[in-house]
């Protein structure tokens, strides 16, 4: 389980982050929404210690994140998979070598059985032997995403965190994408934290739903309870209103 | 008045928080370098690209400006018809100066931007946090190797430099202007002594490390998007230049 309480994050004198007080289940999805520029993927990198907050504690499986430097917190991110925006692939290795890297510099496994592993984890994102060898900039946006699942997966992590995973992509990649979120999610049972803006088609993968707005979660629960909120901004977000992106 | 005065007490400080912060950054990545795992293939790939790929320019850098020196040496010498001391001169502008200095500008120019460039985007592109999350400390496995690299290349590119640079003084002062052979390279055997030798090597290793140094530290704290990275880039270039050359300075001055 994790914990958020009361996190606090300011840039430049502005807070991003006002008060953040979420708890997201063990082994479910939760998925957070906000209008863009209102700090979703500010509060993910917080979830994996790349960013520290002002105030408050991320607790995480009984340990202070925010406590932890160093080492301790090189460790602790093992527990980690993250699926960046861009997918964050190392441009200068190929596709299996980007997903294989992982394994060559975090364990000691012989190599076959790292391109067995690899391979394993290629095809359960839909990737074919014959990408193996392309590079990252020979890829597609979907392609991409799907390289970069493949990687964040490839340890088996029990978190794994989605900053904006079909973001740039058309409607049947997006469902492609969220498909394949939903089958690894129920192959491995990791808990999911995704940050998107599309809705509604991130709620086909969304066991919980929580709405970041100035800086504060204002509402959060399952799927029909958070479709049900009363709150006019959620409503309004919900329902693509102009006048919300002025709110 | 007063604006003046807060301004330049504004940019010295931002000046001296600057050099702390890369100090703090020099030290944390050459700490990496004791912590297991030793990736001993990237050390490779990284001298491959700062040395190997530096060569030629070294090569063409050293040659005309040896060329240059045997010809200037050579019509200033014989106003005082001392054209035989030509070897000597042209090995002690190249061994205590030129060499070192030269060839850290040209690393810096073609290998330092690179690098620059290089970690930039990785960071604007969140490969250096992807590394973050992979447990994989950035310093240790983007920016150590490169310092190390530094150590090991550029010294060998300097005495690369120095020795083509003689070779090309002896071409120009000797087959072109028909000094004697012998007295070129009797003049060098006479004059240069080990003092000139582990100053200019004390040089490279000082000039090598600090031209990487500013490339790595300026792409790993680049700013946002395509005109952070080349601001980035042309800051390592220009700030490479004026830190060796002011090194240059402090160097020289214990070395006399």
């Amino acid at each position: 389980m994790i914990q958020l309480i009361n996190v606090v994050r300011s840039f430049d004198g502005q807070r991003v982050l006002d008060g953040i007080n979420l708890t997201i289940p063990r082994g479910k999805i939760t998925v957070i929404i906000g209008k863009s520029g209102v700090g979703k993927s500010v509060l993910l990198k917080h979830l994996v210690g790349l960013l520290k907050p002002d105030q408050g504690q991320i607790i995480i499986d009984g340990v202070d994140l925010t406590r932890l430097t160093g080492r301790a917190l090189q460790d602790f991110r093992q527990k980690f998979g993250v699926l960046f925006q861009g997918g964050a692939l190392f441009d200068s290795l190929t596709v299996f070598e980007n997903v294989a890297f992982p394994l060559r510099e975090k364990t000691r496994l012989p190599e076959a059985e790292i391109i067995r592993r690899t391979r394993e984890r290629l095809a359960q994102v839909n990737l074919t032997q014959d990408m193996e060898h392309k590079f990252p900039d020979e890829l597609s946006g979907g392609m991409k995403k799907r390289v970069a699942l493949a990687r964040a997966l490839i340890q088996e992590p029990e978190i794994l965190l989605f900053d904006e995973p079909v973001s740039g992509l058309d409607p049947p990649m997006t469902n492609t994408v969220f498909h394949l979120i939903a089958k690894t999610h129920q192959q491995l049972g990791y808990t999911g934290v995704v940050v998107s803006h599309d809705i509604p088609a991130v709620f086909q993968v969304a066991d919980y739903v929580a709405m970041l707005h100035r800086g504060k979660i204002i509402a959060w629960g399952t799927v029909p309870e958070f479709q049900a909120h009363p709150d006019p901004v959620v409503q309004g977000f919900l329902q693509g209103e102009v006048n919300f992106l002025e709110a | 008045m007063k604006n003046l005065v807060c301004a330049l007490g504004r940019g010295t400080l931002n000046i001296v928080q600057e050099a702390g912060r890369m100090t703090l950054f020099l030290l944390e990545a050459l700490l990496q370098a004791c912590r297991p795992p030793f990736r001993f293939r990237r050390l490779l790939q990284e001298i491959h690209f700062i040395g190997l790929k530096s060569s030629l320019i070294i090569l063409l850098t050293a040659s005309f400006t040896g060329m240059v020196l045997g010809l200037q040496g050579y019509y200033t010498l014989r106003k005082y018809g001392s054209e035989g001391a030509l070897g000597s001169a042209v090995a002690l502008s190249l061994i205590r100066e030129l060499g070192p200095v030269l060839t850290a500008l040209m690393v810096s120019g073609r290998a330092g931007s690179a690098i620059t460039a290089e970690i930039g985007i990785m960071r604007i592109t969140e490969q250096l946090d992807a590394l973050d999350t992979m447990a994989i400390n950035p310093l240790q496995y983007v920016v150590m190797p490169k310092l190390l690299a530094s150590l090991i290349s550029v010294p060998l590119l300097t005495a690369i430099f120095d020795v083509v640079g003689i070779l090309g003084g002896y071409l120009i002062g000797v087959v072109l202007l028909g000094v004697s052979s012998g007295a070129y390279f009797s003049g060098i055997v006479q004059s240069v002594v080990s003092l000139d030798i582990n100053g200019g090597f004390v040089k490279s290793l000082v000039f090598g490390l600090t031209v990487i140094l500013v490339a790595c530290y300026k792409g790993y704290y680049t700013g946002r998007g395509a005109e952070g990275v080349s601001r980035a880039t042309t800051e390592t270039v220009v700030l490479s230049a004026i830190l060796v050359l002011a090194w240059d300075y402090v160097l020289t001055s214990f070395f006399m």
